[in-house]
């Protein structure tokens, strides 16, 4: 066994990030582990960034409740982390006056979990406040406390936190198997668990196994493999895909708020989305599949998306479209699953975490806390957490007289590298500074690449700066982790 | 290069050249291949040695100050520019300004190609740039989409390379491309080119696996496995800076709307190259271009 923790968190999502993020107040040893190259490459990187005020959720759901605790919580972590969050609000638009009463009842729902500020808005207000709707549209709920959030630097910016306070992040370590000691009797020195890892390279697949008192299940779409470990086998995660289309920045102002239309009772259906970074999105459609690593995004679900939203604004060009992903729902039946299991003492499931899991994230993390001082641990709190940390630099954020300081420190944020979005060498070494691996965790962090010419432009440079920082050859160098190479050979060491 | 050139010919004595790149020459850098000068110089060139003749011309001239790695990232109607290079942000005024920012891409994302989103799909110009500048391969087994020249020349690359390009899809029923390009890259090398044919769908989790083709006339399909895809789908003037400035743009073409060649809807400011309409010969490019330098000295005299 390689190390003892007190608490192993499974997975490098928001979820396991924000839970990671809470218990490094205390005075613990603890891991998280992912089997990615990166944090956040899974659910959390593809859905729609939305912080949610909390409509849309059954009144008495688990779901509901850690929604609106979680929309406040964001804006106040964001604010402690320097991570944009931006209250733009959202419209839920009904065509015809017969819907009034469903979208009346959807306001005593949420006002009941208690949803501040919300209000039902007529035609006129909404011609003054967004232009580009339909005129078809008869009256909205207009809730002010919606947010977005990127939602993978957010998952960084958490986990850097944590680190900063002591939390051990293995990447490429996938959880294989759990082994439980026999004894229920909780000892002071010893582990309960056994959990055994396969580590990253895949050529020298190598084996590690960590003890630890109490686990908690964060594994998004793999819970159910991960329960199934220590004997639950209560749940299966299904996966709900979602479809989503990116617009280019030059329409950041196809809309002023978050454009929803009534819900479904499986989806909140086609939405116009804000982002943090100015594109402007739609989507995102909700499809039942079997296969969990199914990422693909259709012909079908492009239309879908495009009639569903130039419902709500006509405006919407098919042309406009820079880019597309599809992200999947990890469902485990109607809400989140979030439990000690008692046949499994220090266990915990956080699955079956759809939407919002994105907004709920840390309100989870407090009721996992609660849940771990439930069942045994008597965490003390340390002296010192630090709560703050110094918001990462974007020339596309700041000014140019701040720019023009910058560069008197270090004249390479002159020297830019992605064209579309104005992103300098200076960020793309930070961002490796700060953990990035691969050209997607470029992205993420960053920027570059993610603008209208996709890379063209600024693959090959971003390439050379990883293999000089990361001291590795260029034929190393992957979009997200082993088996994604960028390149097959490199001619000049072959000749050479 | 050509614009500066005939610019300072036509009188003009105090001309800023600012590139974005570390050396001269634009696109000409990364493509190898002859064909280029054929009717400006009379003689068979690779484009680095087409550029190379005007870096020289630059070179000799005193009053073309040139600036690399500057990048303009801002400009207003008034002709105010805003650029970036390492160490320094400047701002300066132009009495006259030429726009030759070239041309960038068509993307997968702007053709709607479904499926997944593993390494290998790349644009075909970016293919280009890394096998022959920066000497990497960055596949084995291609499907190059569109029979665009670029598409063309980059299918004998990959040959050349000693990669094998499973064939070149083509979703019109002829090809964009020059006549001698079909013959000298596809037909030398027996590659099959599919005319009225789509990509329905790219496959592969973490690297590409395989494509799934489609004939758009009875909507037959088969599949084609191969590691990598190529883009080469078309090119679209970049004309972001001049956008900004509210110059008015053509939404289809991203070209300025204009009456006139390099002409645009601000006085003073001329569009020329790629970045005025996407040409198939440098030759053109050159011709336009030494008008767009004269057009700009005789602007600047009439503000005398
Ligand atoms: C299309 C779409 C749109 C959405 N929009 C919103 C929204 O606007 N607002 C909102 O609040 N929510 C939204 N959601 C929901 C939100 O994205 C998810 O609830 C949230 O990201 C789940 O995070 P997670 O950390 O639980 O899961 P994940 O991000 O998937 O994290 C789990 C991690 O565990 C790792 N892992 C799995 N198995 C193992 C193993 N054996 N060993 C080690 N590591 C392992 C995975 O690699 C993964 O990184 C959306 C979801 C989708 C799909
Ligand atoms: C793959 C390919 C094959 C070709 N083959 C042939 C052929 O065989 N024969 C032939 O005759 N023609 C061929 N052509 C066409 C011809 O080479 C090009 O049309 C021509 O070189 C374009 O020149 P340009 O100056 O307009 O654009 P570019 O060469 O693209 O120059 C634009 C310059 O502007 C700079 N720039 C852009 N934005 C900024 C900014 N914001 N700040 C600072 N600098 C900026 C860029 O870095 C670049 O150097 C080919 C073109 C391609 C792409």
């Amino acid at each position: 066994m390689r190390a003892a923790y007190d608490i192993i968190i499974i997975g490098g999502g928001v979820t396991g990030a924000a839970i990671a993020r809470e218990l490094s107040r205390y005075k613990l040893k603890i891991a998280l582990l992912e089997k990615e190259a990166e944090l956040a490459f899974g659910v959390s990187k593809s859905n729609s960034g939305i912080i949610h005020p909390g409509t849309q959720n059954p009144p008495n759901s688990l779901k509901g409740r850690l929604c609106v605790q979680g929309n406040k919580l964001t804006k106040q972590i964001a604010k402690e982390l320097g991570v944009d969050f931006k209250e733009v609000g959202e419209l839920i638009v009904i065509f015809n006056q017969a819907d009034l009463t469903r979208l009346l009842e959807i306001k005593k729902e949420a006002e009941e979990l208690g949803v501040g500020g919300l209000r039902i808005v007529d035609r006129l207000w909404l011609r003054k406040h967004e232009p580009n709707l339909n005129p078809e549209v008869y009256a909205a709920l207009y809730a002010p406390t919606a947010g977005i959030i990127s939602p993978y630097r957010w998952v960084y910016d958490l986990a850097e936190n944590a680190a900063r306070n002591g939390v051990e992040i293995f990447l490429e370590h996938k959880v294989i198997d759990i082994r439980q000691s026999g004894s229920l009797r909780l000892n002071a020195a010893a582990s309960r668990f056994e959990v055994l890892c396969s580590q990253g390279n895949r050529e020298v697949n190598s084996q590690v196994s960590l003890g630890a008192k109490y686990i908690i299940n964060a594994a998004g779409l793999y819970a159910d493999e991960i329960s199934g470990m220590v004997g639950i086998n209560d749940f299966t995660i299904k996966p709900r895909k979602g479809e989503e289309f990116i617009l280019d920045k030059k329409r950041e102002y196809l809309s002023n708020h978050i454009i929803f239309p009534l819900p479904s009772p499986i989806s909140k259906g086609i939405l116009v989305i804000k982002t943090s970074d100015g594109n402007p999105m739609i989507g995102p459609t909700a499809q039942e599949i079997e296969d969990k690593e199914d990422l693909s995004t259709s012909d079908e679900g492009l239309k879908k998306v495009l009639e569903g939203a130039k419902r709500m604004i006509p405006s919407i060009d098919e042309n406009d479209i820079i880019s597309y992903f599809a992200g999947l729902r990890p469902t485990a039946g109607k809400d989140f699953i979030i439990r000690h299991e008692d046949k499994a003492p220090g266990f915990i499931n956080v699955a079956g975490i759809q939407s919002p899991g994105l907004t709920s994230a840390p309100a989870i993390a407090l009721m996992v806390t609660n849940l771990l001082k439930n069942n045994g641990l008597k965490p003390r709190k340390k002296w010192f957490f630090q709560k703050y940390r110094q918001r990462t630099i974007h020339l596309f954020d700041i000014p140019f007289n701040k720019t023009k300081e910058l560069m008197k420190e270090d004249p390479s944020y002159g020297e830019i590298v992605c064209r579309c979005e104005m992103v300098s060498a200076k960020e793309v070494r930070d961002a490796i500074k700060r953990g990035a691996r691969t050209l997607d965790g470029i992205k993420f962090r960053t920027r570059a690449q993610a603008g209208r010419c996709h890379g063209g432009f600024c693959t090959t440079r971003i390439m050379k700066i990883m293999a000089e920082e990361l001291n590795i050859p260029l034929t190393e160098i992957t979009k997200r982790g082993e088996g994604s190479e960028i390149v097959k050979e490199n001619r000049d060491s072959r000749t050479a | 290069m050509a614009a500066a050139v005939a610019a300072q010919k036509a009188g003009v004595k105090d001309i800023l050249l600012l590139e974005r790149d570390q050396y001269l020459g634009g696109i000409l850098n990364q493509c190898i291949h002859t064909g280029f000068g054929l009717h400006h110089f009379k003689k068979d060139l690779t484009g680095p040695e087409y550029a190379d003749r005007f870096i020289k011309q630059i070179e000799a001239i005193r009053d073309i100050e040139v600036s690399l790695k500057s990048f303009v990232v801002r400009l207003t109607k008034d002709k105010i520019l805003t650029y970036l290079k390492p160490g320094k942000l400047e701002e300066i005024k132009a009495k006259a300004l030429i726009m030759a920012t070239g041309c960038r891409e068509r993307t997968r994302e702007m053709t709607h190609i479904s499926g997944t989103r593993p390494a290998g799909i790349y644009p075909a110009g970016l293919a280009q740039k890394m096998i022959n500048i920066e000497g990497l391969l960055p596949g084995k087994e291609v499907v190059i989409i569109g029979s665009g020249d670029i598409g063309l020349i980059m299918a004998r690359r990959f040959t050349l390379e000693g990669a094998k390009v499973k064939a070149v899809i083509e979703i019109q029923e002829k090809t964009r491309g020059l006549i001698r390009n079909v013959v000298q890259c596809l037909e030398d090398f027996s590659i099959p080119l599919y005319f009225r044919h789509r990509i329905a769908k790219i496959y592969g989790k973490d690297r590409v696996e395989k494509v799934l083709v489609e004939n758009t006339v009875n909507g037959e399909t088969f599949e084609l496995p191969c590691d990598t895809v190529l883009i080469s789908v078309g090119l679209i003037p970049e004309n972001e800076l001049i956008e900004m400035a509210c110059v008015e743009i053509d939404k289809k073409t991203n070209a300025p709307v204009s009456k006139e060649v390099n002409k645009c809807s601000i006085e003073g400011i001329f569009v020329c190259g790629n970045s005025y309409k996407v040409y198939d010969l440098v030759d053109n490019v050159t011709r336009d271009s030494v008008k767009a330098g004269q057009m700009a000295a005789e602007y600047l005299k009439g503000l005398k």
